[in-house]
């Protein structure tokens, strides 16, 4: 806990006497905390920054659908901090329990506190298992949600696996705003994969809280050339919104009906992680507003709020988006601390799912401030082209596969 | 390597932070500050020595990254999704994300 000791020294000798570099608290060890702690070290200004991640190692989403698949072993999605020590910022394995916005403090589950003089704040989401009446902690170990990867995802993929061939696979998938859009659409399509290739009986249903989806006509296009009659998608206007769900028997419950599941993946709504509210940087929405341009909490000043907790405007929860808010934010907190007026950003965002091993289809965005909000720049982004050639998915899985190597290179390497 | 990349440093105006930037001690992993808006998103993709079929572009003098956004923009070159992005900026912006990258490390 060296950090801690270093950061009580901070707040007992004032700045300006001591000559100290000003110190930045990064809470969350995530794409975007990972990202923000990097770069705040590496664009020369002479900041202290200190890493707040309880976990030794961090799980990747990204290409967790093909672990479920069995396309990809989950060892491949761990990533460990040591990259961030060997770049000078301080880890310490705790996490932030309680954030004193006024006071530049925040608090350690250990105990201790740790003093800053901005603070990012990057603590991804916090599943709501309660919001679906039968389902709870309890209900997420029969039906996995795999929506935080690691032993869920690991879990989900035994389920797939053990299961007869002829089950019925069941996917519920939340409303908007939630972490990844087109991921369970990514989900169905590889896990489909599987189930063609090894229990070709089965079908998979998709029970659907809302009425359209990121890169729909694209994912349909994938699913009738693919798996012709083995995904169906319910929307919410249909009766796919899950209203309770019964563990015991794997029963799904909609207002027009329910359905009983060999295997069920339950995808709950989400919010901002839970240090946000204690933090008091979410609002009713149980997500962060923050200012365009600086990503600051427009609730609690000195506190900047980047990646899936974030109300990003039309910039969606992905770990692309996340990872160039972080790089912004770490230009405008170091612009801030030398007393600078920060420039509005431009951001990128660019997702890939597979919709098998060898067919990627992508949605890009470029991003930037108007009136008040991060707004998509006109004329730009969109999704890959309907009716494309087996080149050009094959071309844009491989692109998938280079930009996760390369993300994760940059973040954790 | 260094003298090169400082004068294309000063070529772009930026002289007073080509020196800050020598003087650092870590010089050779950071880029100049400030980074022109849109140009740290470029290294979400783009390793800079390039990976699988993404190419790097370290090394790549800016007139080259800026003459191939202005061709992504106008669909003279194909491409799956840099037409999409490089719509998204103007021929001033992409030029100055281009001397940036092309005086970085
Ligand atoms: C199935 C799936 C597929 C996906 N595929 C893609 C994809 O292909 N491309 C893409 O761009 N995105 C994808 N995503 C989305 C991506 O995973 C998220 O957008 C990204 O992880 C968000 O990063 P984050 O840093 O905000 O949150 P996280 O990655 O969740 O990181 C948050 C970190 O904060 C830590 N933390 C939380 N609370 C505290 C606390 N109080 N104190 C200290 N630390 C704390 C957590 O331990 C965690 O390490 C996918 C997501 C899923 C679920």
């Amino acid at each position: 806990m060296a950090g801690l000791a270093t950061g009580a020294a901070a707040l007992a000798a004032p700045r300006v006497l001591a000559q100290a570099p000003p110190h930045v608290a990064v809470v969350g060890g995530g794409f975007a905390g990972a990202s923000a702690a990097r770069a705040l070290k590496r664009q020369g200004a002479d900041i202290r920054v200190t890493l707040v991640e309880p976990k030794a190692r961090y799980t990747a989403c990204p290409f967790s659908n093909a672990v479920l698949a069995g396309l990809r072993d989950l060892d491949a999605q761990y990533f460990g901090y040591d990259g961030m020590k060997r770049d000078g910022i301080d880890v310490v394995a705790a996490s932030a329990t309680a954030i004193d916005a006024e006071a530049r403090r925040l608090r350690l589950d250990d105990g201790s506190g740790l003093a800053f003089d901005r603070l990012i704040l990057a603590p991804g989401i916090d599943l709501m298992l309660d919001a679906i009446p039968g389902y709870g902690a309890s209900g997420a170990e029969v039906m996995p949600h795999a929506w935080q990867a690691g032993e869920q995802t690991a879990l989900l993929r035994r389920q797939l696996e053990a299961m007869d061939d002829g089950g019925l696979v069941v996917i519920a998938a939340p409303a908007n705003p939630f972490r990844c859009p087109p991921g369970p659409y990514e989900r169905a399509s590889l896990v489909a994969h599987y189930l063609k290739a090894h229990k070709p009986r089965s079908k998979l249903l998709i029970l659907d809280a809302k009425d359209s989806f990121s890169k729909q006509r694209l994912f349909e296009e994938a699913w009738e050339q693919l798996y012709p009659g083995l995904i169906e998608w319910v929307s919410l206007s249909f009766g796919g919104r899950v209203t309770e769900v019964d563990a015991a028997t794997k029963t799904l419950t909609t207002e027009f009906g329910s359905h009983q599941a060999a295997v069920a993946n339950v995808i709950p709504p989400q919010r901002a992680g839970a240090i946000a509210a204690a933090a008091g940087v979410a609002d009713r929405t149980g997500w962060c507003p923050i200012d365009s341009v600086t990503f600051e909490s427009r609730l609690r000043p000195g506190i900047h709020v980047i990646g899936d907790a974030a109300i990003a405007g039309a910039m969606p929860k992905s770990a692309f988006s996340a990872n160039a808010q972080a790089k912004a934010c770490a230009a405008a907190v170091a612009t801030l601390l030398a007393g600078g007026q920060p420039a509005a950003p431009k951001l990128i965002n660019t997702c890939y799912s597979l919709a098998a091993p060898d067919y990627g289809i992508s949605i890009a965005g470029v991003y930037e401030p108007r009136e008040g909000l991060l707004a998509e720049v006109a004329g730009a982004g969109g999704v890959s082209p309907l009716d494309a050639s087996a080149d050009v998915r094959a071309s844009e899985a491989a692109y998938a596969e280079a930009w996760f190597d390369t993300i994760t290179g940059e973040v954790f390497g | 390597m260094a003298t090169t990349r400082h004068r294309r440093l000063m070529r772009g105006g930026l002289a007073l932070l080509a020196a800050l930037w020598a003087a650092s001690p870590h010089a050779a992993q950071r880029a100049p500050l400030p980074a022109p808006a849109g140009a740290t998103a470029c290294s979400g993709c783009h390793a800079p020595a390039g990976n699988g079929p993404v190419p790097g572009l370290a090394g790549r003098p800016a007139a080259e990254i800026a003459d191939a956004m202005a061709a992504f923009r106008n669909g003279e070159r194909p491409a799956t999704v840099m037409d999409r992005i490089a719509k998204g900026f103007s021929d001033e912006e992409a030029r100055a994300i281009a001397e940036w990258i092309a005086a970085g490390p």
